[in-house]
């Protein structure tokens, strides 16, 4: 178990490296540069190239990529062009947003999927099977920033009862205890909900298949030749054997879940990684969207590390598996 | 195929997408022509759905805020947004069979480093890579197909490679060797043919995502630029006018939600029918 968390660490360090140095080549081989964003459309040719100088684009592409990775590794991500402020600063402050809308709606998308996934399994091919299918389709395939849009138009523009912007109130100072809960809960309301129906949608199709799978087995059929009633069989006997899959692809799912979240931060100006990444690529700002690539690069790295962890606890085949391969 | 269109999902599916595909395709005849047509803007911009403007024109679903037809511009953006997520999953199914079969096929040092490229290109997050990839250079529609089909062949690498490794231990490979093909001939000939099947699936099912990331990009104003029309910067352009006009940004999100529904359904009924086939075929083997 322990070799297999280190190897899936190196193995994750080696993916954020690669993002990153990616990132830096993709960078450096785009039309126009940081000198040409700072100095403007009116910049001489000597401005441009004294500009380059300074912020030593004129060196070789490996020395300024050692340079910048061992400054990076040091924790110096630079100053952003566009704010003037430390890029480390402010995705020190926009990554818990992130992980606590995907992590939330990772909990409630899952907890609900599995729910309607077990009444579709427990009523296979009935009308009410039927119906749930087409339902979870169709949340799958909403587009996330339009259903987003939809919700603040119902929401925020017709009934008016929650907002549509932002992490927190402006008079979020002034407000202490409950108050303060209840502003925050009423700001993630529709961020939240939007990502979480998408999710349940997804969460429900798998793991219906993984129940069919499961309620096949001959174990099931002992557990209904003892009397057991159906939400028990459900719960103690189908439910615990189709975790194993769905747990690993609930690790699956977590990249997918952030891509959502880049949008959605979008849409309802949410300040996360997201959002300063789209923010930063349209400025093209570039110490921050290094360093906003290489945030978010890791966030799904340990998520998926995570469930492959969570799944070799759920299931000691994983881990042998494992452990032949190594 | 047909036995796919037996299940209710496959015939739903695949009605849906003709649907779309039929109005995108017939635009010019089903609509009233330029979807960049502005005319007398103030008579007839934020007209409701089946509102007539001054001039007796019917809008079917009304206007948007330059006093643009919404339903031609919808069948208009369609063409966009279907193309490029058709032929995205064309390049990604391209790139993604070429690798997946030299990686399954031959053994050695380069099957290793395409079996590693595959898993760490996996791991990337595509839509980190989207952005930037669409910021750095001047988005427009064909940049959008490259970008989609360059960061969307992974999972299909995979199933090709997985697929051409156990059909290589098959007898019939076996046979084609003893006759004297040779290995490219043996790959192209016989094993491809019969490792394409999963692909279609995942196809199917690759196109809805497609097209919902451009979309995506779209709204985000680094997709397929105004004034070209794209379910996705329609959508963008419906933003600012929730509130006094809602059906600019509905009727876009409705045809996304259609089309993405139809690729899903369409994808399903075949998985279950391949799925369906590969195990009788295993009983078979036995």
């Amino acid at each position: 178990m322990l070799r297999m968390i280190a190897r899936r660490v190196l193995t994750g360090f080696a993916v954020v490296t690669g993002v990153v140095t990616l990132t830096f080549l993709l960078l450096h081989a785009a039309p126009g540069d940081p000198a040409e964003q700072l100095l403007g459309p009116t910049a001489t040719a000597e401005q441009l190239a004294a500009g380059r100088h300074a912020l030593g684009l004129d060196r070789p592409l490996a020395v300024q990529y050692l340079s910048w990775l061992s400054r990076f590794g040091r924790g110096d991500w630079g100053t952003s062009l566009a704010t003037g402020r430390p890029a480390s600063a402010m995705l020190g402050r926009a990554w818990p947003a992130t992980a606590r809308l995907v992590l939330l709606s990772l909990v409630l998308s899952y907890g609900l999927g599995l729910g309607l996934a077990a009444v579709q399994a427990a009523r296979h091919r009935t009308t009410l099977d039927t119906t749930l299918s087409i339902a979870s389709v169709t949340l799958v395939a909403l587009p996330g920033f339009w259903l987003g849009l939809m919700f603040v138009a119902v929401f925020t523009y017709l009934l008016r009862v929650l907002p549509a912007f932002g992490i927190a109130g402006f008079d979020v100072d002034e407000l202490h205890g409950w108050a303060r809960l209840v502003d925050a809960l009423r700001h993630l309301a529709l961020p939240l909900a939007t990502l979480t129906l998408i999710g349940i949608g997804g969460a429900a199709r798998f793991a219906r298949g993984a129940m069919l799978d499961a309620i096949e087995q001959p174990f099931v059929v002992a557990a209904r030749a003892k009397g057991l009633t159906t939400p028990r069989v459900m719960r103690h006997h189908v439910l615990r054997h189709a975790l194993i899959p769905i747990v690993t692809l609930l690790g699956l799912s977590l990249p997918a879940l952030f891509s959502g979240a880049v949008f959605i931060e979008a849409v309802f100006a949410w300040p996360g990684v997201g959002r300063v990444l789209v923010e930063a690529v349209q400025a093209r700002d570039y110490p921050v969207v290094m360093a906003a690539t290489a945030v978010s690069a890791t966030l799904v790295v340990c998520g998926n590390l995570a469930a492959d962890v969570v799944a070799g606890l759920v299931d000691p085949r994983v881990r042998a598996r494992e452990e032949v391969t190594a | 195929m047909t036995t796919a269109l037996r299940d209710w999902r496959g015939r739903a599916g695949l009605l849906l997408l003709l649907l779309a595909l039929v109005t995108a395709i017939a635009a010019p005849f089903v609509t009233g022509g330029d979807p960049g047509n502005v005319g007398d803007v103030v008579a007839t911009r934020f007209l409701p759905p089946f509102a007539r403007d001054v001039h007796g024109v019917f809008h079917f679903l009304g206007t948007d805020r330059l006093g643009r037809d919404v339903w031609t511009r919808l069948a208009y953006g369609g063409r966009i947004s279907l193309a490029v997520g058709f032929l995205s999953v064309l390049l990604s199914v391209m790139l993604g069979t070429t690798i997946g079969a030299a990686a399954g096929w031959w053994r050695g040092w380069p099957a290793a480093v395409l079996t590693s490229f595959t898993d760490f290109a996996l791991a990337l997050p595509r839509v980190v890579l989207l952005l930037l990839l669409v910021a750095l250079w001047r988005p427009n529609a064909a940049l959008v197909v490259l970008i989609l089909g360059a960061t969307g062949w992974m999972p299909v690498a995979r199933l090709v490679q997985a697929e051409v490794r156990a059909l290589a231990a098959r007898p019939f490979v076996e046979g084609a060797f003893s006759l004297g093909a040779r290995s490219r001939r043996v790959l192209w000939r016989h094993v491809l043919p019969n490792a394409l099947t999963p692909v279609i699936v995942a196809a199917a099912l690759g196109v809805g995502n497609a097209i919902l990331l451009e979309a995506g990009l779209s709204y985000l104003g680094l997709g397929v630029q105004p004034p070209t029309p794209s379910w996705g910067n329609m959508i963008a352009s419906g933003r600012d006018t929730l509130v006094n006009a809602p059906w600019v940004a509905t009727a876009p999100g409705v045809m996304l939600v259609v089309v993405v529904v139809g690729c899903t359904l369409l994808g399903d009924a075949l998985r279950d029918v391949i799925s369906h086939r590969s195990s009788v075929i295993g009983r078979e083997a036995l």
